[in-house]
Order: C-alpha cells, then sequence, then structure tokens
C-alpha cells in the first residue's frame, strides 16, 4: 500500500510554521483586544457592551477548551484505537488552559457590569440565592475551576508528550486509569461553570439542563475543530499519510451526532418550559423571541440543525475531508451565534444587531487561543509518535 | 394434451454452481476481483471473518437500504404530525390548559418517535428483505469441504450457474487458474 510510504515520508512537526504561526495569531489577537479597549474607551457605555462581547468570546474559547479536553479523556476513558492521529489535535487546544487563567481575568474584573446580583439590580425572586450569587463565591468558584481543568488538562497532555520522547506505554495505562475521575470533574466544573458564567445573566431563571445545552455546544464545536484543523493541516502539507478519509468520517459521525444531541437537548429545555407556561420560567425565552432576537434563534433551528442534519446524513458527505471542514466551519459559526443568543439578550433587549465591539473582542480571544494551542505542539509531533495504539488508528477502516 | 415425457419425471439434481475454495484472505480477495472483472454478477464469497475490502474486491455497490430508512423516517414524520393535528386541532377540537390546539413544540415528542419508529422499522425490514431472509437452505451447506472449514479456517467463491456467463467447464478452469486449491461443483435439489 502507499499509504505506508506516505507515513514514513510525511511531515508531522509544524517546525518553523510553528513559530510563525503562535507569533502572529497571539499578535493578532492582543491588536484586536488593543482595539476592542479603545472603542469601548470611546464609546458611550462602551464598556458595557465590551464586557458582555467578551463573555461571548469567552465562553466561546471555552467551550472549545473543554470540548477539546472532553475529547482527550473519552479517548482514555473509552480505550479508543481510532482517534490517536488526531488525539494530539485536541491536546493543543486543551494545552491551552493554563493560559485561560489570563483569560478569565476580565470576566471577574466586569462581574458588576454583567450580572444583575452583582450589581443589585436583580429582583426580590434572588434573596434566597444570595450565598450562591456573591462576588467572593462567584470568584473563588472561577479560580476552582480554572485550576481543575488546568491540572487535569497539563496531566493528560503532558504524559502523552513524556510517552513521545520515553515510548514508555505504562503513560497510557496511567492516563487510562485517571480518565473516569477526571471526566467526573470535568462534568460537575462544566455545568456550574456553565450556571455561573451564562445562566446567573438571568439569576431568576432556572433550567437544570442548563450545563448540558453548554457542553452539547461544545462538544458540536470540538467534532467540528478537530476536522478543520485536520484539513488546515492537511492543506499545509502536514499528516498527509497519517489522517486518512476513515478518521474524518468518524469524525463526521460524532459531528452528525452531536448536532441531533444540541437540537436535543436544547429542545428540552424549550418544551417542559412552553408547557408549564410559568412567567417566571418564560420570560428568558420571551426575550430571546422579541424584536428580533426570534430571528436569531430561527437562524440557530435551520443553521445550527435543520441544514447541517440534512447534508451529513448521508455518507459521501462525511468521506470528503473538504465537504465536511465546510460543514463543521460553519458550524464552528452557528455556535458563535448560539452563545451569541443566550448572551447577549441581556444587555440589548431590543437589538440583535452585532455591535463592531463583538467582532474585534471575539477575533482578540480566537487570535489567543490558536495561539496558545500552537504554542503548545510547536517543535513537537502533531501525532503521538510512540502511542501504544499508534498503528491501529493508521490502518483503522469503517467497516 | 399430451402426457408428461420421462426426461421431466427423472430430472437429476440441477448443476447449481461452482465452488472453489481458497487458502488465503489474500488470494481470496485476488480471486474476487479477478472473478468481478471477468463480468460475473451471481456470485459469491464466503469467509470465517469480515475482511475490509471485499465489498470492493466484488464489486457490491453502496448499499440503498439508506434510501428505505430515509422513507419510512419521513413517512412517521408526516404520519405523527398528520396523526397530532387530525386528532387535537381538526377533527375533536378539545381546549386543554389554554394551548394552542395544535402546538409545534408539544408536537415533536410523537413526531420524533414515530419517526425513528418508522426508521428503525425499514431499516429493519429492508436488511430482511435485501439479504433475501429468512433462507433455511443453500446449496453450498451441502459441500464437505465448506461444512469442514467455513466458519474456521476456509475462504471459498460461490460462481452460479444462473450467471449469464457461466459454462461449467470454462469457469471451473477459470477458478483453478485463480489458485483455488479445489473446485466443487454444488448440485440444487
Amino acid at each position: 500500500m502507499n499509504q505506508v510510504g506516505e507515513i514514513l515520508s510525511e511531515q508531522r512537526h509544524l517546525g518553523t510554521l510553528g513559530d510563525r504561526l503562535w507569533r502572529r495569531a497571539a499578535l493578532v489577537g492582543v491588536a484586536a483586544l488593543v482595539a476592542s479597549v479603545a472603542l469601548a474607551a470611546a464609546t458611550p457605555g462602551g464598556w458595557h457592551r465590551f464586557f458582555f462581547a467578551y463573555l461571548v468570546a469567552f465562553a466561546y474559547v471555552l467551550s472549545l477548551a473543554l470540548g477539546s479536553l472532553y475529547f482527550v479523556i473519552l479517548h482514555h476513558l473509552t480505550n479508543a484505537g481510532w482517534s490517536v492521529v488526531v488525539r494530539r489535535i485536541a491536546e493543543a487546544f486543551a494545552g491551552a488552559f493554563p493560559f485561560f487563567a489570563v483569560l478569565a481575568l476580565p470576566l471577574l474584573a466586569g462581574v458588576r457590569e454583567l450580572y444583575p446580583w452583582a450589581n443589585g439590580t436583580a429582583g426580590h425572586l434572588t434573596h434566597g440565592k444570595a450565598v450562591y450569587l456573591s462576588v467572593p463565591f462567584f470568584v473563588a468558584r472561577w479560580v476552582v475551576y480554572l485550576a481543575v481543568w488546568a491540572v487535569v488538562a497539563r496531566f493528560f497532555v503532558g504524559k502523552s508528550i513524556e510517552q513521545d520522547a520515553s515510548g514508555e506505554p505504562l503513560l497510557s495505562v496511567r492516563m487510562k486509569r485517571a480518565s473516569p475521575p477526571a471526566m467526573l470533574a470535568l462534568a460537575a466544573t462544566l455545568t456550574f461553570a456553565a450556571f455561573d458564567m451564562l445562566m446567573s445573566l438571568d439569576p431568576g431563571w432556572t433550567s437544570t439542563i442548563f450545563g448540558v445545552y453548554y457542553f452539547a455546544g461544545g462538544a458540536v464545536a470540538v467534532y467540528a475543530l478537530l476536522p478543520v484543523s485536520a484539513f488546515l493541516l492537511q492543506r499545509a502539507g502536514l499528516l498527509r499519510g497519517s489522517v486518512t478519509v476513515e478518521h474524518y468520517h468518524d469524525l463526521g459521525k460524532l459531528l452528525f451526532g452531536f448536532v441531533i444531541f444540541w437540537a436535543y437537548i436544547a429542545f428540552s429545555q424549550l418544551m417542559l418550559q412552553w408547557y408549564a407556561n410559568i412567567p417566571e420560567e418564560t420570560h428568558w425565552f420571551v426575550a430571546r423571541e422579541s424584536h428580533g432576537w426570534g430571528w436569531v434563534g430561527l437562524i440557530l433551528i435551520f443553521g445550527n440543525f435543520l441544514l447541517p442534519f440534512l447534508v451529513l446524513l448521508s455518507r459521501s458527505p462525511k468521506r470528503r475531508p473538504a465537504v465536511l471542514a465546510a460543514v463543521a466551519g460553519w458550524l464552528l459559526v452557528m455556535h458563535l451565534v448560539d452563545l451569541y443568543w443566550l448572551v447577549m439578550p441581556a444587555a440589548s433587549p431590543s437589538d440583535a444587531v452585532p455591535h463592531l465591539v463583538d467582532v474585534t473582542v471575539f477575533i482578540g480571544l480566537v487570535g489567543l487561543f490558536v495561539a496558545s494551542a500552537a504554542f503548545v505542539v510547536r517543535g513537537r509531533s502533531l501525532v503521538p509518535e510512540r502511542d501504544p495504539r499508534l498503528a491501529e488508528s493508521l490502518s483503522f477502516e469503517n467497516a | 394434451m399430451s402426457e408428461p415425457t420421462a426426461v421431466a419425471v427423472v430430472a437429476g439434481p440441477r448443476c447449481w454452481g461452482l465452488l472453489a475454495e481458497f487458502e488465503s484472505v489474500d488470494t481470496l480477495l485476488a480471486a474476487a476481483e479477478r472473478v468481478r472483472d471477468a463480468g460475473f454478477v451471481k456470485f459469491d464469497a464466503f469467509a470465517p471473518f469480515p475482511i475490509h475490502g471485499l465489498d470492493e474486491a466484488m464489486g457490491i455497490r453502496t448499499s440503498r437500504l439508506p434510501l428505505v430508512v430515509l422513507g419510512g423516517g419521513v413517512t412517521g414524520a408526516c404520519a405523527g404530525l398528520l396523526l397530532q393535528w387530525w386528532t387535537n386541532a381538526f377533527d375533536y377540537r378539545y381546549l386543554v390548559s389554554g394551548k394552542p390546539y395544535f402546538g409545534l413544540p408539544v408536537a415533536i415528542p410523537v413526531t420524533f418517535e414515530l419517526t425513528v419508529l418508522l426508521a428503525a422499522i425499514g431499516a429493519f425490514v429492508g436488511l430482511v428483505v435485501a439479504n433475501r431472509l429468512p433462507e433455511l437452505y443453500h446449496p453450498v451447506l451441502h459441500n464437505a469441504a465448506f461444512q469442514a472449514r467455513a466458519t474456521t479456517d476456509g475462504f471459498f467463491v460461490a460462481v452460479e450457474a444462473g450467471d449469464p456467463r457461466f459454462d461449467v467447464a470454462r469457469t471451473r478452469s477459470f477458478l483453478e487458474g485463480l489458485g483455488a486449491v479445489r473446485v466443487d461443483e454444488l448440485e440444487d435439489d
């Protein structure tokens, strides 16, 4: 087979591209954030919008990083073989986690701009939640979340990179043993982080499934991020032999499944409250159906579910890397629309049109996120070279 | 009216086809490709375990089963919506706690379940029909070599006599030329 020759001769190290990538992405990110701060300072009420735009972008890159960490832990938890060749890409994005301690600082700084419970404008309904929804406890919880994510990510990414050098198969066993508690810790922290970060924007509203909703968005995002990244890397001449149509096909299947999962969770959240029809619950949906926000919701129903569902339904689009990457790229944009629809009605209930600062902050955080991921894998192989199950992944075929 | 002729009465077992045995996966795959390229369409391969690439080697087209499943799913979705609209909003309108007669959110679960149900029935029935199941008898089952090794380490190709290109003598020498360790004639009785 000529695949063997391609695997032996392919380029797996980012090399100078890695250095260029992280420096340029960091430059773009910092420049966009500086521009955003200038925009915020120059316009009246600009800081209010800035913090909400920052929250949307932060929730976006955080969901990508959490999704990547989930992918890596799931790989070890299920003792997976097929996904070894794409695991390093997910590890790169999960490896950005220590850096999130810095990215979260503006969120904590803007807590009184963002959350009604922090600036005294919340109604009487939230008195019972006063202990939980207080600034010190909020900050303390974020310290715990960020610490847990950083420790878990460092463990899995670090052990995997260590294995590149030593080839020690016991490292795989250690990662497998650590994966169940890591997954439980991820589930708990992700759920409460979603409650704190997004749901408490409206402290009177509760939805117990909200954490799962945020997770579903992140899972779709990571199963979109991996084929897009693999496609772009292959276009740049890397991983030509080891990542095959079979891996794209499996990522496409998972993407398809989680597109349905997202719709299922979103609908579950809606239907109970629609049916109960209690004003203290329905006001959240009413705010997201009126003054143009209903159009954003419709874009989500069609763009984040029906359209990708129909495209990914049959086999052939999932086996064409360019088509799959295009659908995945579209879904990454839709994920941003989803978070915009969750967050922004709290800031501007009567105007759904994005501001310039929304765009610049988003570019800024995505730039920094990509830069930190590229920094993690600079000078390293993009494939876990000496993983005991690498051979299985290289020769993987869909039955 | 003519009497039944003796020939029809004593007609013995008909030739059903030829069964060729191969020693390995590689020879089976190569043989399947050659049989396919020779223009045979009515033939089958037997192996004790699934072999990647055998479908391509045999020239089997992509399954049309997904279309049956899609048809089942679309039928289920339409039936679910129609059922709920007909019963709640048209045939016997009944106001329940101020809800709309036909509310799409509350109609989704039943529609979803019927979609999945009919798609699954389509997949099951379609698979059974496409595989011509239940098939309680097959001529290869009488072959001694097949009985001995088909589920352990034997690899077989059976070419049916019903194939337009089939000719007992020529097909036999063709199969032997592909490296078959033995070629047996199968009878249909």
